[in-house]
């Protein structure tokens, strides 16, 4: 029922409170004496040559990439999960675990592709 | 006094007590791991404010709040002060779901204030029936703190932080998921409180140790701690993604950090070591000592589990890069397919072994 997540809202509302005043407090507490090298940008004591927001190496967006792929294919399992034990013993058949090793199967052979591949190297 | 009203007033007292607990914890784990490391490493650690060092991480607190808030100039002002708070707001949340008592059946018990009591009393914030998928998908907020921060540091070394971070948390996401399938299989539910309930009633998840083993590995990864700490490396990285973060505002990270310590400590004893089980022992018959008895049982074995962590942090050295991401995708992600397939099998050889 909807009513159960009540309580998720009200520790969401203490919580982030809880985070906005911590933020905010020091701004009014805390001294504030600002200089132009304070609020540089640190970087071990040189000068800051140009904006760090470059391009960063493209084996980043393919580990995003196969986790969006491999995150699904875990989703679809929690269902799965969900029932299995209920299958098992009110059908008496195993039909439920073989349908799985099937989608595991497929799931490996994509596995073995993307490590063939090199997707999964970092060096 | 309705039903409603009740439930609103218990869950209201239920969220200050989770969350009274959970930064009391926090003051409490961060002594805990100075002291411990300054002993591991032969010496003393903070000794002095307060009764042995009790205050310590209260002095540490204050100084925190007044020191000077700098805000660099090159900084994206509106994510830079969102990151902390998107960091912490989900360390908290992710307390609600873990049940820390066995249910208290106090219905048909007149209180003070509130009158007659109309159900009995879950000790668990929010009784949801999709517990562990709430877990999950609070605990993998934490991530977009991580980059937001990272990216409006216009900072070298935040944003190579981030990216690992968010790289290396994703990686381990993965098998993590896969190891609470497990769980799932073997108790058939997604509610923490059935969870505990059927390892009362059969085993601890625990003699499923693969999973455990998998789990423990994956959490220590998702909570960026030794040997997998790459996020915050200081010799390369001076202090990771929090860099040009000051005042409380790097306190919001640091709370954020040992308060996922704390849940998911608690998680792994939730779901594998029986929650607030005391093996062999009825705690229902027991009465109110017996919900005494069993969370005082229940911090105990979080707190182990606490230890563990911080042990772990000051006994292994890091991870290389190429290492780490080598361990998840190679190594535990196969290990975890096997672990689901090998309990779905062993749970049909035995459903056929009974009947």
């Amino acid at each position: 029922m909807l009513i159960d997540y009540l309580p998720i809202l009200i520790i969401f509302l203490a919580g982030a409170g809880f985070a906005i005043f911590n933020v905010g407090i020091s701004y009014f507490l805390g001294p504030s004496n600002p200089d132009p090298e304070k609020l540089e940008i640190y970087e071990s004591g040189v000068k800051p040559d140009h904006d760090a927001r470059l391009k960063f190496s493209v084996k980043f967006y393919i580990i995003a990439m196969i986790f969006i792929i491999f995150d699904i294919e875990v989703v679809f399992m929690y269902p799965w999960a969900m029932i299995f034990k209920d299958y098992l013993t009110i059908t008496n058949s195993n039909f439920i675990l073989f349908e799985m090793l099937v989608f595991m199967a497929i799931l490996l052979v994509g596995y073995y592709y993307a490590w063939k591949k090199g997707a999964l190297e970092w060096d | 006094m309705d039903i409603a009203t009740q439930n609103l007033i218990f869950s209201v007292l239920k969220v200050a007590l989770v969350i009274k607990v959970l930064l009391l914890g926090v003051t409490m784990v961060i002594l805990a791991e100075r002291r411990f490391s300054a002993f591991m490493q032969d010496r003393l650690g903070p000794n002095r404010t307060f009764y042995g060092g009790l205050g310590q991480s209260f002095a540490d607190g204050i100084k925190l709040i007044l020191k000077e808030d700098v805000i660099p100039t090159h900084v994206d002002k509106l994510t830079y002060m969102i990151a902390p708070i998107v960091m912490m707001t989900p360390a908290l949340m992710t307390g609600a779901v873990i049940p820390f008592g066995p249910t208290i059946p106090i219905a048909g018990i007149s209180l003070p204030f509130i009158g007659e009591n109309l159900t009995p009393l879950v000790l668990q914030v929010a009784d949801i029936n999709v517990g562990l998928l709430y877990f999950v998908a609070i605990a993998s907020i934490g991530v977009y703190g991580i980059v937001m921060g990272g990216w409006a540091q216009n900072n070298k070394y935040s944003l190579l932080g981030a990216l690992r971070a968010s790289a290396q948390m994703v990686s381990y996401e993965l098998p993590m998921g896969l190891a609470l399938v497990t769980v799932v299989l073997m108790s058939g539910s997604l509610s923490m409180n059935e969870i505990v309930a059927h390892q009362q009633e059969t085993f601890w998840y625990v003699l499923n140790f693969p999973a455990f083993m998998i789990f423990l590995i994956t959490i220590f990864a998702e909570t960026n701690r030794l040997p997998f700490d790459l996020a915050e490396c200081e010799q390369e990285l001076v202090a990771g993604y929090h860099t040009e973060y000051s005042s409380m505002k790097f306190g919001m990270f640091l709370l954020a950090e040992y308060g996922n310590i704390i849940t998911s400590s608690a998680l792994v004893v939730t779901l594998f070591f029986g929650g607030w089980d005391i093996p062999f022992v009825d705690e229902s018959a027991l009465g109110l000592f017996g919900v005494i008895l069993s969370m005082s049982v229940f911090g105990l074995k979080t707190s182990i589990f606490i230890f563990i962590f911080i042990w772990v942090r000051w006994s292994l050295p890091r991870f290389r890069y190429d290492q780490l991401m080598n361990v998840s995708w190679k190594g535990i992600l196969p290990l975890s397919i096997l672990t689901v397939v090998g309990t779905a099998v062993i749970m049909v050889l035995l459903k056929n072994f009974y009947h």
